[in-house]
């Protein structure tokens, strides 16, 4: 897990590197800050299970099983990446690896993910669909219709309401009424409230929905409190009139997922310091060696625009 | 864009300041919000953090929280509360940041909003404004690139204004405020920090008078929104040419000022339509048929129409330039028609 999340951190820091150095089109929004919420969660599910993501999606795509080299390719609208560059950073999608793709629209998922469920249950599988999404999506009409029925038919779809504090610039308590446990509580969803930024919370709490969403007992809901070490996209660099530096360094200094793994692993003697310097070199050589294989790959010829209108 | 400042159209004039179009917009809120205390604004970040594009910065400062309210990401829920809110006697500017979140608050602005003061006998108005965007080339993808405007041009009770200018930006949004109907006001994103020429004592423009952008004689090019600039490039090509083409701007598409694009058409006989939302059933048919039918005889060949290709907007900056017509493209056309292919 220390690995995954490692990946995400270096690939993360890496499209900052190609965003700031404009090599990169678009809009990147980073998950670093998050990474324990996507690893613990993809741990408990087996590959062939789904996952819906948002514009934030990066470190879904990787805990799920994409490649770095292919997520590169996307990102820098490349002939080879994962949607042969028409989808780009917000919209990566790999079947292979379950990912039914990053969604820009927030909320945009909340239907796919329950219908995935639903098809599992039609076609007699015991797979189950997450629906990743930030705190912000709790102001969308469509989560609740879905949820509603996700709990009518019991279908095996899990929840992972990601709470980084913000909806973009606004602080989620400006946006946001009431409890947000007692949304799906409402619908009979059994909800708990998690560590985002400690992984083997993440991952014994995904076990359990996983687990429950397997029996055929239905959804769940996961409030995982988190937080995001940039801004809400790459250009977002002035924050100040929304969040503090104190509070960005607070967050950095104690609540960094990675170190609080690891210092929890050499505490409890199961690894060396030394151990997680050869995993951080290891993928950031993987991450390296990613993006300079996409920056020669090749664009995808201008013929292709018209093509995938239909399947 | 490739016109970083527009000083043409009937209404630019020598020696007034010149101000972006965010300057511009932010500028026409402004006014109207000192004038009259029912106009307010909504939507997300719209407040501290000014809009994403930053057109809205400062006005929190001058009219407070209560008129310059941060919504939830609840596109359905805001329009909907901002269509309540305009029937019993407020004036809602609301913001939807991406034209394509549209979509999530159709019902409220296509079966509600469009409809009250019809279904009413006209005893109920809406008088909404839902300013939002436009436009392709930022390499956004297909959910953040839609050029939506001719959704709401089809139903009725809705009217539609595309900008293309900073003069025209705030002419038309002060009007769209003041209007008692639901307007939609569509701002190209990459048109923010295009300057332009606007006077400091008020104006307003009103609905459904183009603006003849450039004259010329031999051939007519409508277009809309930032396909003003691809149609003014296109006519420089064309100059050199000797080919004289009239750019004509719409400025809204409802209500549509048919009587100067026929004009022109008659003058020029040749019309070449082009508007950055998908070509197929779209502005440009709508303007073509229009044409077709009040100027045929006077025409020297078919109405040509240039729209986005019908396809989701891609990533691939490769890709996406592909799909929105470009100067080179129109002038193409312009000399078919000119028979100097
Ligand atoms: C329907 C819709 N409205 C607005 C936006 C613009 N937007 C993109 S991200 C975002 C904030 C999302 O906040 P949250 O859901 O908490 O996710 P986070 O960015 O914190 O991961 C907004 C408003 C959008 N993409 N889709």
């Amino acid at each position: 897990m220390y690995e995954l999340m490692a990946k995400i951190r270096a690939f993360e820091e890496q499209v900052n590197e190609l965003y700031v150095t404009r090599r990169m089109p678009g809009l990147a929004h980073l998950y670093v800050g998050e990474e324990a919420v996507a690893v613990g969660v993809c741990q408990a599910l087996r590959r062939e299970d789904y996952i819906t993501s948002t514009h934030r999606g990066h470190g879904h795509c990787l805990a799920k099983g994409a490649r770095v080299d292919r997520m590169f390719c996307e990102l820098l609208g490349k002939a080879e990446g994962y949607c042969r560059g028409k989808g780009g950073s917000m919209h990566i999608a790999d079947p292979d690896s379950g990912n039914l793709g990053a969604n820009a629209i927030v909320g945009g998922s909340a239907g796919i993910a329950a219908g995935a469920a639903l098809s599992a249950k039609m076609r007699g599988t015991d797979q189950v669909a997450v629906c990743f999404f930030g705190e912000g999506a709790l102001g969308q009409g469509i989560v609740y219709e879905a949820m509603n029925m996700a709990a009518l038919w019991k279908l095996p779809v899990i929840y992972v309401c990601e709470n980084n504090l913000y909806n973009e610039y606004t602080h989620y308590r400006e946006t946001t009424a009431g409890d947000i446990l007692a949304r799906p509580r409402a619908f009979g969803i059994p909800a708990e409230e998690v560590d985002g930024q400690d992984v083997r919370q993440v991952l014994a709490a995904a076990r359990r929905a996983v687990a429950r969403a397997r029996r055929g007992e239905g959804a769940s809901f996961l409030l995982c409190n988190t937080y995001r070490f940039y801004g809400h996209h790459v250009g977002d660099v002035d924050r100040s009139y929304y969040r503090s530096k104190e509070e960005e360094e607070w967050w950095k200094r104690e609540r960094d997922p990675l170190r609080i793994l690891r210092s929890w692993m050499v505490q409890a003697g199961l690894a060396e310091e030394a151990e997680f310097e050869r995993i951080e070199q290891a993928v950031r050589e993987e991450v390296l060696a990613g993006v300079a294989y996409a920056l020669q790959a090749p664009y995808p010829d201008p013929s292709e625009v018209s093509q995938h209108v239909y399947a | 864009m490739s016109t970083p400042s527009l000083s043409v159209g009937s209404d630019a004039r020598a020696g007034v300041r010149e101000i972006t179009m965010a300057q511009a917009i932010r500028e026409a809120l402004a006014e109207e919000m000192r004038r009259d205390p029912r106009v307010f604004l909504l939507g997300e970040d719209v407040a501290e953090a000014g809009h994403p594009f930053k057109v809205l910065s400062g006005l929190v400062q001058e009219f407070g929280p209560e008129r310059v309210l941060d919504t939830p990401i609840s596109e359905a829920g805001f329009v909907g509360i901002a269509v309540g809110a305009a029937m019993t006697g407020m004036r809602p500017v609301v913001d939807i940041m991406f034209g394509d979140f549209l979509t999530l608050a159709m019902d409220q602005i296509a079966n509600q909003a469009a409809k009250v003061c019809y279904m009413s006998g006209g005893k109920l108005r809406v008088p909404l404004v839902v300013r939002t965007t436009l436009g392709a080339t930022r390499r956004s993808a297909a959910q953040h690139s839609q050029s939506l405007h001719a959704w709401f041009s089809h139903i009725p009770g809705l009217k539609v204004a595309l900008p293309a200018t900073p003069y025209d930006a705030k002419g038309l949004l002060k009007t769209a405020i003041r209007d008692d109907n639901p307007v939609l006001f569509f701002e190209d994103k990459m048109m923010y920090q295009v300057k332009g020429p606007v006077p400091e004592e008020e104006y307003t423009i009103p609905f459904g008078v183009a603006d003849i952008k450039r004259p010329g004689r031999h051939v007519t090019l409508v277009a809309t929104s930032s396909m003003v600039y691809v149609a003014l490039d296109a006519a420089r090509i064309l100059a050199q040419e000797g080919i004289e083409a009239e750019v004509v701007d719409p400025r809204t598409t409802v209500p549509l000022d048919v009587e100067t694009l026929v004009q022109s058409a008659r003058k020029t006989g040749r019309v070449i339509v082009i508007d950055e939302g998908y070509r197929r059933y779209g502005v440009t048919a709508e303007i073509a048929a229009v044409i077709a039918e009040e100027a045929f005889y006077d025409l020297e060949a078919p109405v040509r129409r240039l729209g986005a290709m019908d396809v989701p907007v891609p990533f691939s900056p490769v890709l996406e330039d592909e799909t929105v017509p470009t100067p080179e493209q129109v002038a193409a056309v312009a000399r078919e028609l000119c028979g100097r292919a």
